[in-house]
């Protein structure tokens, strides 16, 4: 008989260890990322308590969030981000995991760099104390964000108490049009189901569109699950995935690469497959998006207007009320032509080469309006030393953007990298939150890196279809 | 650790739907090795934009029961967004629902993270702004919370009530207990036996 489970459910059962007496499964984690914000108390637990980690190689850490991206000089001129700069050094040290530092080549935004490493695999499970770790499902894996006390339960025990998630099948249909990015794809799918109704699933985009998408693209996609409440989201292994794996120098090589490959796509969802729920989205219809709210779920075509407060349910009016109020901005207004001070290329969402080259086509031959300050903020060493090599970095600068090192940079403003005041930001980042990218009142508009890269050109949230000068950027 | 059948408070009202982390804590004040200290900085930048916040509100000062919307704690996974409150003051938390990464952590430092419907939350708020020493209790035991003479029913996932009822709410010993089966699941997963 045909296995009728899906993938998110065949990994899971692979890796349950038993039942606790609340009725949660102890799930064996494969694979725990840490980084400098969220681990310090996690290894600060296992010393009050005695204990050791588990599986030391089955973590691995680097630093991302809080390191500038202009001058990496030690100590950092901030006291604070030098110290969690010492502490993990010193947790990684004394605990025998392996640290990707600042002066190892390998550094860079912690979902940049597992999928990058190869790392990142199909059929295991993934956590890292961060939200986003959403973005490795797209290589077919059950990854997903966890908090401090969990990062020491992975740490000293290699699982983790959870709840089996139901799975939710999101199939775009169709393909995308030219200008239509990944990015795209996902602030669409989050407008279309809300930001609350991924709560308790795990989502399973399939359909054509992602069968044709790029890894990249689908790790853009995977990242952004938890901007709709999900907190897994992935794609199943197909040859797209197995031709990204080969080669990468944590994947498995020669003769077990093969035997690898076959389990892998022996995991993915068959046609049968059974789900909670299922929803199919038109994906001909997706357009360049942009958010005008304060979270991603409160987005439009860049051709729309933004909607009248009358028009979402009374329960929601406030909410938006709100936004608008926050945001300055009104109903009905036009979000095209609305004019940015700056503009953001970068983060674990958009920060990978693909990103940079799409955004780079934009802004070819161009320059970066008198008002805006824009920014480009590669997701890793090696994504930086690949632009570089492509000329990616003069394109950019030669335009007026700021090239910089690797980081989380303005997505999360925890280093230097702020909006100031009221600014508005045309961002390639994941999150509109008030005050998210560093300014308490500062303002972002979420879009793809080739609608930020347009947006820096033309001082305003521009259709990038008017710009682009070739076919299809990959 | 501690069973928590109970907890008893008075109130403090912010019935407003979703509030992700960066708004209960900011990210700057994530540059820290400890979570102390993390108390008087719980939506700081909401507080400075609204002088009427609730946490800013005297009535409210020394509340230990927290309500809130729907959506409660959505976005980033920060255990700083929980530690926060619990350094404020607030032991439990009632609301409309909540995001699933906050819930767990919330789970994790013996905060009970109730649901109950929204009628029945703006009778408690409305109860809390006419009389903000009103005593509450929410009581896991009954799945109520209580107060005056009144009372609404709240939910709370099995698994979660389960493990602060029985004050099992810190995993880690019990994850621990596992080690031989942690070693037995391990030895068969295929990448960890190089794909034989």
């Amino acid at each position: 008989m045909s296995d009728r489970r899906n993938l998110f459910n065949k990994i899971w059962d692979l890796h349950e260890v038993g039942t606790l007496p609340s009725g949660q499964t102890q799930l064996l984690i494969g694979q725990h990322l840490i980084h400098e914000v969220t681990s310090p108390q996690a290894f600060a637990i296992l010393r009050e308590r005695g204990l050791n980690v588990m599986f030391s190689e089955r973590t691995l850490a680097t630093v991302d969030h809080i390191v500038p991206t202009i001058n990496q000089t030690r100590p950092f001129a901030d006291d604070l981000a030098e110290e969690m700069m010492t502490v993990i050094e010193r947790n990684c040290h004394e605990f025998g995991v392996m640290l990707l530092d600042l002066d190892d080549d390998r550094q860079g935004i912690v979902h940049v760099i597992g999928p990058e490493l190869g790392v990142t695999q199909p059929g295991i499970t993934l956590v890292c104390g961060d939200s986003h770790t959403s973005t490795h499902g797209a290589f077919g894996c059950i990854a997903l964000g966890i908090g401090t006390s969990q990062i020491a339960d992975v740490l000293a025990t290699q699982t983790l108490a959870l709840n089996r998630p139901k799975v939710r099948r999101i199939e775009v249909t169709g393909q995308l049009q030219l200008g239509v990015f990944a990015k795209d794809a996902i602030l669409h799918i989050i407008r279309t189901l809300g930001i609350r109704s991924g709560v308790g699933y795990a989502y399973e985009y399939a359909g054509s569109v992602f069968d044709d998408m790029s890894m990249e693209g689908r790790m853009t996609v995977c990242n952004m699950s938890i901007e709709g409440g999900a907190r897994c989201g992935y794609v199943n292994p197909d040859q797209t995935t197995i031709n990204d794996l080969r080669g990468r120098p944590r994947a498995p090589q020669g003769e077990v690469f093969d035997r690898a490959t076959e389990w892998w796509l022996s995991l993915a969802s068959g046609p049968d497959a059974e789900f909670d729920d299922h929803v199919v989205i038109d994906g001909t219809e997706i357009e360049p998006t942009v958010t005008w709210g304060i979270n991603p779920g409160q987005s439009v075509a860049v051709n729309e207007r933004i909607p009248a407060i009358s028009s979402f349910p009374q329960d929601e009016q406030s909410g938006v009320y709100e936004a608008l109020t926050f945001m300055d901005l009104t109903e009905d207004q036009p979000i095209r032509g609305l004019e940015i001070d700056v503009a953001f290329i970068g983060s674990c969402t958009n920060s990978r080469i693909s990103d940079l080259r799409q955004a780079a086509d934009i802004v070819k031959g161009n320059k970066v309006a008198d008002q805006v300050r824009a920014l480009v903020v590669p997701g890793s060493q090696q994504v930086q030393c690949q632009a570089e090599q492509e000329g990616l970095d003069r394109t950019f600068t030669e335009a007026g953007f700021e090239w910089r090192s690797a980081g989380c940079s303005m997505c999360l403003a925890m280093n230097p990298d702020k909006l100031v005041g009221r600014e508005i930001c045309a961002s390639s980042s994941n999150r509109n939150f008030k005050g998210r990218q560093g300014s308490p009142t500062g303002r972002t508009l979420l879009m793809s890196p080739a609608m930020a890269a347009a947006a820096a050109v033309n001082g305003c949230v521009t259709d990038v279809r008017e710009m682009l000068k070739s076919g299809p950027v990959l | 650790m501690r069973a928590i059948e109970q907890v008893a408070g008075t109130g403090v009202p912010l019935l407003l739907d979703d509030i992700d982390t960066d708004r209960i804590i900011p990210a700057r004040y994530l540059r820290c090795v400890t979570f102390d200290g993390l108390g008087e900085h719980a939506f700081e930048d909401d507080r400075r934009q609204d002088p009427d916040h609730p946490f800013d509100d005297p009535r409210f000062q020394g509340s230990s029961i927290l309500l809130v919307g729907r959506n409660f704690g959505c976005g980033s996974s920060r255990e700083h967004a929980p530690q926060s409150l619990i350094r404020w003051g607030i032991k439990a938390i009632v609301g409309e629902s909540f995001a699933e990464i906050f819930f767990g952590n919330c789970t994790s430092l013996g905060v009970p993270a109730v649901c109950a419907n929204r009628s029945a939350l703006e009778m408690l708020s409305d109860a809390v702004q006419e009389n903000p020493k009103q005593e509450m209790i929410v009581d896991l035991v009954a799945n109520q919370v209580q107060f005056s003479d009144e009372s609404i029913s709240c939910e709370i996932p099995k698994s979660a009530r389960s493990v602060l009822l029985s004050g099992q709410w810190d995993f880690l010993s019990q994850l621990l207990q596992a080690e031989d089966q942690i070693r037995e699941t391990a030895a068969q997963l295929p990448y960890l036996t190089n794909f034989a």
